[in-house]
């Protein structure tokens, strides 16, 4: 019994990080209706750790685990996978999922633990003065409505003026979170904005897409996920819809969106906040030191894609905030409130970019304690289908600061008053 | 007419057709349903795994792949070529041998999964129902929930999660014939998805079909035998065994012809699943025992949810489909429990 009790015991050991190394829990979905896109992005978040591992022995000496939990895109699932991991040393969580996130804003901020959600979750979590454990830079659902209305702006002599914009959104909080900009930025730039709904998941969009022939917008600005966006292409591409006037927010632009509908959806245009593909240095030491090593998270086929780019990002951005926590703490063991603190004071330069291997990737970031939002940029990219590649089609184009930074501070004013919250920062 | 009325009208030829897609997948339900009392929850998941195993064998995929590298330290993923490439002809064949080419290189990966489809149902059978002969009908409907989850997962791990294009030759886009017929006949083109016009030939050759094989084939007498009465079809030598292992290989086959109308539609990928969600509420309302039945039903939820969404939708914010349909089937169920053709529910004391 006693022999039984020990090798229990020791499997226990082996199965939760060592206490000196600092972890950062991947709450991924590898299974389930949307596994397609979470799987290439948890393959990208996990590989950049192993390869901080292997080959600089983790952060500052000390390594990294990336404990998973799979979280099915489940709401439930997600808050269970906290619970059952933030007990482990956890420094930060990076969901992948809006629902997930809403509900874990308190918990974090209870717990004193890191909630990094870039580019998706709650918009207002920008305002660090609101939100003191939540960060969502680089970029965030109105900052990308607002860039994608800019683009528009440039290719249409500056002036939408009468033109229709028509938004097909998931019909969920996520999906909803661009319709106050659009409207704030239709009334600023004299547009008409069509909002057109989809039921979860978005297999049958039938009358959506004929609502869209009908009334002819001049451009269709899609925010979705998972099938409805490969759906929505597909059903553009019947209706013969041009699709260099279809434009996906970052959510629902990945070769996974593109590929059923095959050549049809050549020109489609999507925004990301990071670049693609894999001709970063960085890719040379992944192949040295994870892909050849047999350590890669995945089957291989994902490196380079935006999805696994996207989840390389967040692991890269979350690395740089715990050598920031180190370098503030003064030692290498941080725990999860140095880690906060080193979210906020993180300053990712392009010399430091260029450093890491991934020159030109993202845009520099300077987080202070009351900008958790980033600069707020991104890039538009374009569906090439014979060479299945995202061509980058403009620079970096920044948001609408002064449409976004108000809706900003009267959301997050508004959580602060439900909550309670006293305002930070003064 | 104004454009409104016509535009009506194309919602709703357009829900009709939507209707067609729904009733795909509610047909593999009423046929195991009717013949074994089993409400088979693993239904949407026979259509992802039908459609997996389909673009596995047309690409060349190794199954396990995953599995196999995990273990041998490997790095196969495709044979050299899928069955797709094997039978295509090489360059300078004759217009005639390159369509044979492509016809062989797609209808024998739809064979295979076809005969796939029959083992899994043999599988099934020998390993699940065999054992759970006589439970109550809620054992029966949760070993089917245990059998989804079981599929899912073993689909995810002999051919991956990754979304995959299925291309088995459909025309898919607005059928100009009709758009220009329409347009010169009333002023407005009307929108017609060609691949909708094929889903709704092949329905109507599957309903055909089976009806047919149901009444006059040897075999359909004993389904229907079966379904009236398992006892009395014991009796007279029908093997309850047998029939429900060719009860179960229908509805596989019938799952795959919906994997691949779903499949060229979106892209095979793990929220194909999710399309049972649709046949429920056109299994409620045209019966669960009816094989028109789950066709006059998907017509009914797909022409209603399209016109409610087309009327009411704007007033209420819009995406009413499922709420729609499934409104719908709950008026059906308090005023006609057994749907539009359902056999009728009797209890004597």
């Amino acid at each position: 019994m006693r022999k039984t009790l020990t090798a229990l015991a020791l499997v226990m050991a082996g199965a939760v990080p060592a206490l000196a190394d600092i972890v950062v829990p991947n709450l991924s979905y590898r299974t389930g209706p949307f596994a397609a896109n979470g799987i290439p992005y948890a393959d990208g978040f996990a590989d950049y750790f192993t390869l901080l591992n292997e080959r600089d022995g983790g952060i500052g000496g000390e390594k990294i685990q990336v404990p998973e939990c799979e979280t099915a895109y489940n709401t439930e699932k997600g808050v269970e996978c906290y619970e059952a991991t933030k007990g482990t040393g956890a420094v930060v969580y990076n969901p992948l999922s809006t629902g997930i996130t809403y509900q874990l804003i308190p918990k974090v901020t209870a717990d004193g633990i890191t909630l990094y959600t870039p580019g998706y979750g709650r918009t207002s979590s920008a305002n660090g003065k609101v939100f003191a454990n939540v960060f969502n830079y680089p970029a965030n659902y109105w900052d990308g409505a607002s860039i994608i209305i800019k683009n528009m702006l440039e290719q249409e002599g500056d002036s939408l003026e009468g033109k229709k914009i028509a938004l097909i959104y998931h019909n969920s909080a996520y999906g909803k979170e661009p319709i106050a900009t659009l409207q704030a930025l239709a009334a600023k730039h004299s547009f008409e904005l069509v909002e057109i709904p989809v039921d979860s998941p978005g297999q049958e969009q039938k009358s959506q897409w004929l609502q869209i022939r009908r009334d002819k917008p001049d451009y269709v600005i899609m925010y979705g996920w998972g099938v409805m966006n490969a759906v929505a292409i597909q059903e553009a591409v019947a209706i013969q819809y041009p699709m260099d006037h279809f434009y996906g927010i970052w959510w629902s632009g990945s070769e996974n969106d593109v590929v059923p509908a095959g050549d049809a959806a050549n020109g489609y245009k999507m925004i990301s906040f990071h670049g693609t593909g894999a001709d970063y240095p960085v890719y040379t030491d992944l192949k040295k030191y994870v892909y050849d090593a047999g350590k890669a998270a995945g089957d291989g086929s994902n490196p380079g894609n935006v999805l696994y780019s996207r989840g390389m990002y967040a692991a890269m951005v979350i690395s740089e905030a715990i050598r920031k926590s180190q370098e503030i703490a003064g030692h290498a063991a941080v725990t999860p409130a140095e880690v906060r603190d080193g979210f906020e004071a993180l300053d990712l330069t392009e010399a430091r970019l260029a450093e890491l291997g991934l020159p030109g990737f993202a845009q520099p970031i300077k987080a202070t304690c009351d900008d958790h939002g980033g600069p707020g940029t991104a890039m538009i990219f374009q569906w090439d289908a014979a060479t299945k590649k995202w061509n980058a089609v403009s620079d970096w184009l920044g948001a609408d600061t002064e449409v976004i930074d108000p809706l900003v501070a009267a959301d997050s004013a508004a959580f602060a008053a439900e909550n309670a919250i006293t305002e930070r920062c003064n | 007419m104004p454009d409104t009325v016509f535009f009506a009208l194309e919602v709703m030829l357009n829900g009709l057709m939507a209707g067609v897609m729904y009733a795909l997948v509610a047909l593999g339900f009423v046929l195991i349903y009717k013949a074994s009392g089993i409400f088979n929850y693993a239904q949407g998941v026979m259509a992802l795994f039908a459609a997996l195993t389909l673009v596995g064998l047309l690409d060349g995929q190794v199954p396990f792949s995953h599995l196999i590298n995990a273990i041998f330290g490997t790095d196969v993923h495709h044979f050299p070529s899928g069955l797709r490439d094997l039978f295509a002809a090489g360059e300078g064949a004759s217009g005639f041998t390159a369509m044979l080419g492509r016809i062989l290189g797609i209808l024998i990966p739809v064979l295979l999964t076809a005969a796939v489809m029959v083992v899994l149902a043999w599988a099934v059978q020998k390993l699940v129902f065999r054992h759970l002969v006589g439970q109550a009908p809620i054992i029966l409907f949760m070993a089917t929930i245990g059998l989804a989850y079981f599929l899912e997962g073993f689909g995810d791990l002999m051919w991956g999660s990754d979304i995959k294009a299925l291309d088995v030759g459909l025309p898919k886009g607005i059928n100009e014939t009709l758009e220009r017929v329409t347009n010169e006949a009333f002023g407005y083109g009307f929108f017609i998805d060609n691949l909708d016009i094929v889903a709704a030939i092949v329905a109507a050759i599957l309903v055909v079909t089976l009806t047919l094989y149901s009444q006059y084939s040897r075999q359909g007498r004993a389904l229907r035998a079966v379904a009236d009465d398992h006892q009395a079809a014991l009796s007279v030598g029908i093997s309850l065994n047998y029939i429900w292992v060719l009860v179960w290989s229908i509805a596989g086959i019938v799952a795959l012809v919906a994997g691949i109308m779903w499949g060229s539609k979106s892209g095979v990928q793990f929220s194909l699943s999710l399309i049972a969600l649709k046949a429920l509420p056109v299994l409620m309302l045209g019966g669960f025992t009816s094989i028109p039945g789950a066709i006059v039903g998907g017509l009914i939820i797909g022409m209603g949810e399209k016109l409610f969404e087309f009327f009411i939708g704007p007033l209420v914010g819009g995406a009413t489909e499922n709420w729609f349909a499934y409104v719908l089937a709950l008026v059906f169920l308090v005023f006609r429990p057994q749907g539009l053709f359902g056999e009728r529910i009797i209890e004597r004391v």
